[in-house]
């Protein structure tokens, strides 16, 4: 057991793993010598060598295309998207091709493939190094889309990801990197997909969210809790598949539902969850159920300002759920 | 490698899988205009540029990442033509997609066939792909993408071609160049005369080869290959041909081409000059060449009775798939 | 160095010259200026062009900012300056001010846009504004104009799709474009010969039915005369033309890089024995066109319009949040 960053416990993953299976290989934009633009491939290729840890060309769509071909001929390729922003040359490969390819192949062809890929903002990204793009991936059947909220699940979820037989997206939280930390047993140990996980059980409101957002929603709740608010905080972990179960179970608990994601709020996750809520539990609700996200602009702007404006805080976390305490 | 030293025997394979897929063709517009086969894509002309190459190959094992006009291809690979009409019809048993593409979507684990998509050029990249799986295991195995003219002015041919050079990848980018794309012809889908010449800007050969003659193609295929093997990288092979029929049966090529120039190609169709060439160097005799015309009759009738009566996908199929299972 | 027969050949005059000088000096101490309220903390994010003022320069100058467009990348201030945007300008987008006139304050700076100084907007993902410039070429193509586009990248960006297609495409159409590869060595830390096989991008053009030209950055005049002949293929509807300028990175990738990992201190240094703005001094001073008289005001100048530009940025608002809703849609 180690305290480690959550950038740390992504690079010891990815090292335990390559050292555990030679089938993986890890390739990227400036992820060999440089150790990436954000250091979390730093060392592997000192360790694993060229051929695992490759430097590749400045393509996103190559990138991922080959990954397909590796993975389908017995690799198990880890590739990165240099900024989540970035995915969309590729976007072709990943939702017409990766995604599709097991149900085109009638069961016969699979892509085991983990696609790594910082997002998010509050980090003077502006437009183009800020985004949250887990709802266009969350919106294609044959896609998994994982997004931790702690140094521990970082660990878990990857090692599950790259055991996991289709294609998955992990997305790392750029703001999470080195902001926190926590203890990461040294084994090597699965966390599903596709199950939410209890952050913080609570009485009269329910914060369902994920990411960065769990620890906003912490934060938040502590403030609420000396007003005698008791939030429960739910994170899902996996946006796709959901855990309905879980998000039902919480729903009907406390009877009033939050959710925040740093996502635009249109199309994004919190449509989705909401309209699981009022399909299979709207009689336990006892107010209407609040979404807290990005608003609608096309991406977060640069300025100090404009990108404070934009992100979603604990203050407002905070006062989201206060209001919906006393609806 | 010369000619002389492709054997007879081989050389009378190379004409069967010729002769097989030119009457499986013919059979699919038949289906198609009697209202049996929703949409036929043919390999009708470019038997002898498929059949050629893939006899080159390691069939089975080197892997092929087809496109839709390779019918000949997929059969010189060994899917068996019950295995294609199943396909054309939707039926269950389909192994390409159990149903779920449409006809010519090829794709067959078994026989080292990578499933594609209908979006081009996606495929030049897993060939990539597929051959840094070969160079990693070390399994002395070749990649080799197939792809229309059209296709190469997608961002992916660039690409994959950039990073096969780079990475010295053991596949080969084959381009059966028809000179159109659907309706396009090459004039304005690139400037160059060539498709070969772009295999200057990423440091690998680029080898232009006249597409009918199978022995010609099998020639350039093989020393690719044996280039791949050798650890000295990709090789862009250009093979000029020609398509006979419209770009589907949903097309219409009088719209964009002369039957005079149509009329121009068929006098070098690969399947006649080919078949001259087998029987009069006595690779085939009269009566082998009416005993194959009989065999590939039979089995192109038994393709066609099997795929209709077998069974078509469960509707609760639907759902089945989408992941591991 | 091109010699003064190349000088008059191109029918450069001393005040052009001296343009070219001021411009290389100009973009130079603004971005050093950069770096320091950086690392101040007054600037969370610098993106450099030192090591690159001569072929920025030196393509701008064969341009008609009149009339042509340019589509630059996040390393051409020396092309956005020569084209008009203004010191102030440019502060205001490395501040995120209000009154930014790339973006008002919503890009990262080094993303340049300025419509009346026929500057293209531009994004972060490298290669796209290539496509985009071929597509302005094909409306002066269609509109019969007597104007190009320049759009710039660097040698890394060569290797998307993107690229490609834009210059099959724009030869295709003959189109009047240039496109300007600044090869500077290095795609962030991956150096070329990890980013492909060929030695020059310039053998690209080839397969796309284009001249292939290289020209080294630290000639400016030679880049010059590089542009203005591209320059006029293109208005005489020739097509494309792909240069490729050998030149240098003398930062590290950003303000957020440390390029000790990937290029030693003597590579730096070599680079550093080739620059374009210390050999056109030389080179002015050998003609006898220049003297340090004039060097020291033209620092004098360039200094005082460096710290204008850097107080007024300093003093200037920050966007109001309500702006944040703006300019989503057509208003």
């Amino acid at each position: 057991m180690a305290v480690m960053t959550y950038l740390e416990a992504i690079r010891e993953t990815l090292r335990q793993e390559l050292r555990r299976d030679d089938r993986i290989i890890v390739y990227g934009e400036d992820v060999g010598v440089r150790g990436g633009v954000f250091r979390v491939t730093e060392g592997l290729q000192a360790e694993f060598g060229e051929q695992r840890v490759i430097d590749s060309p400045l393509a996103e769509a190559a990138i991922i295309g080959t990954a397909i071909g590796a993975a389908v001929n017995g690799l198990r390729p880890v590739p990165e998207i240099q900024f989540s922003d970035f995915i969309f040359p590729a976007i072709n490969q990943i939702v017409q091709e990766a995604a599709r390819i097991r149900y085109r192949s009638n069961g016969t062809f699979g892509v085991p493939m983990v696609i790594r890929a910082p997002f998010g903002g509050g980090v003077h990204g502006a437009l183009y190094h800020s985004q949250s793009v887990e709802a266009f991936f969350a919106h294609v059947p044959g896609l998994k889309v994982v997004i931790p909220s702690t140094p521990y699940d970082a660990k878990g979820l990857l090692a599950a990801a790259i055991q996991d037989e289709d294609p998955v997206l992990y997305f790392e939280h750029k703001a999470a990197y080195r902001s926190l930390k926590g203890d990461v047993p040294d084994e090597r140990y699965l966390i599903p997909i596709g199950k939410a996980d209890l952050k913080r059980p609570g009485k009269h409101v329910s914060i369902i969210t994920y990411g960065l957002m769990v620890s906003y929603a912490l934060k938040a709740a502590e403030t609420l809790d000396k007003e005698g608010i008791s939030v429960e905080i739910l994170d899902l972990r996996s946006i796709r598949p959901l855990d309905v179960e879980a998000i039902l179970d919480t729903a009907k608990k406390t009877g009033k539902v939050l959710m925040v994601h740093e996502d635009n709020l249109t199309g994004g996750i919190g449509g989705e969850v909401s309209a699981l809520i009022a399909e299979h539990a709207l009689f336990y609700l006892d107010a209407p159920i609040v979404r807290l996200a990005g608003p609608d602009v096309p991406a977060m702007p640069y300025s100090p300002p404009l990108e404070h404006a934009f992100m979603v805080t604990p203050e407002k976390i905070t006062e989201a759920a206060r209001k919906l305490a006393k609806f | 490698m010369s000619k002389n030293s492709i054997t007879k025997d081989l050389q009378k394979d190379m004409y069967y899988h010729m002769a097989l897929a030119r009457a499986l063709d013919d059979r699919m517009w038949i289906l198609n205009r009697q209202g049996r086969a929703p949409v036929v894509y043919s390999s009708n002309g470019h038997e002898a540029a498929q059949v050629g190459s893939a006899f080159a190959l390691n069939r089975g094992e080197d892997w092929i990442v087809p496109y839709y006009r390779d019918l000949a291809l997929v059969l010189a690979y060994g899917m068996t033509p019950r295995q294609v009409m199943l396909h054309l019809l939707g039926k269950a048993e389909d192994p390409n997609s159990g149903g779920r593409q449409m006809p010519a979507h090829w794709g067959m684990k078994e026989r080292h066939i990578l499933t594609t998509g209908s979006v081009v050029a996606t495929q030049d990249i897993h060939a990539a792909g597929l051959a840094l799986a070969s160079k990693v295991l070390k399994d002395g195995r070749v990649s080799v993408a197939y792809f229309g003219e059209g296709s190469t002015s997608q961002g992916e041919f660039h690409e994959a071609l950039n990073f096969a050079a780079v990475h010295k990848l053991p596949v080969i980018f084959f381009n059966e160049n028809n000179g159109y794309a659907i309706s396009v012809p090459a004039r304005k889908q690139m400037a160059v005369m060539d498709i070969a010449a772009r295999a200057e800007g990423y440091g690998m050969p680029g080898v232009i080869v006249d597409g009918n003659d199978p022995l010609k193609v099998y020639e350039v295929t093989r020393e690719a290959r044996e280039r791949a093997l050798a650890g000295e990288g990709p090789t862009l092979i250009e093979a000029k041909t020609y398509r006979f029929v419209p770009h589907s049966s949903d097309d219409d090529d009088r719209a964009y081409r002369s039957r005079e120039e149509v009329a121009e190609w068929k006098k070098r169709d690969p399947l006649i000059t080919f078949e001259k060439h087998v029987l009069d160097n006595k690779i085939l005799s009269q009566a082998e060449h009416q005993e194959m015309q009989k065999k590939i009759k039979d089995v192109v009738n038994d393709a066609t009775d099997y795929a209709e009566q077998a069974a078509l996908p469960d509707p609760k199929t639907l759902g089945d798939f989408v992941y591991h299972q | 160095m091109a010699g003064s027969d190349a000088l008059y050949g191109l029918g450069l005059d001393t005040t052009k010259i001296e343009t070219m000088y001021y411009y290389m000096v100009l973009s130079r101490a603004l971005d050093e200026r950069m770096w320091i309220l950086n690392r101040q903390g007054k600037s969370a994010f610098v993106i450099s062009c030192q090591g690159q003022e001569g072929a920025q320069v030196g393509v701008a100058s064969a341009l008609d900012p009149t009339v042509d467009w340019v589509a630059p990348y996040y390393r051409d201030l020396g092309v956005v300056l020569y084209f008009g945007m203004t010191p102030r300008e440019i502060m205001l987008g490395q501040m995120a001010k209000a009154e930014d006139p790339s973006s008002g304050g919503r890009q990262m700076p080094a993303h340049y846009g300025h419509k009346k100084r026929h500057v293209l907007t531009g994004s972060s993902p490298v290669a796209t504004q290539v496509a985009h410039a071929a597509g302005m070429a094909l409306a002066f193509k269609i509109r019969s104009e007597a104007a190009v586009v320049m759009t710039s990248l660097g040698e890394g960006s060569t290797n998307q799709g993107e690229f490609h297609e834009a210059l099959n495409f724009a030869a295709v159409h003959r189109l009047p474009l240039i496109v300007v590869v600044e090869n500077n060595g290095f795609a962030i830390s991956v150096p070329q010969s990890k980013e492909m096989v060929v030695a020059d991008v310039a053998a690209k053009a080839s397969g796309y039915g284009m001249p292939g030209i290289v020209v080294r950055g630290s000639d400016p005049l030679g880049v010059h005369q590089a542009t203005s002949e591209a320059r006029n293929r293109a208005l005489k509807g020739e097509g494309p033309t792909l240069i490729e300028i050998k030149t240098y990175r003398y930062t590290p990738h950003s303000s957020d890089d440390d390029d000790r990992s990937y290029k030693t201190r003597e590579q730096l240094q070599a680079e550093k024995d080739d620059d374009a703005i210390v050999l056109f001094r030389q080179w002015m001073l050998d003609q006898k066109m220049w003297d340090d008289e004039r060097e020291k005001a033209l620092n004098q100048r360039v200094r005082n319009e460096v710290d204008d530009a850097t107080d007024y940025a300093e003093a200037a608002p920050y966007p109001d949040p309500a702006t944040l809703w703006e300019h989503v849609y057509h208003s």
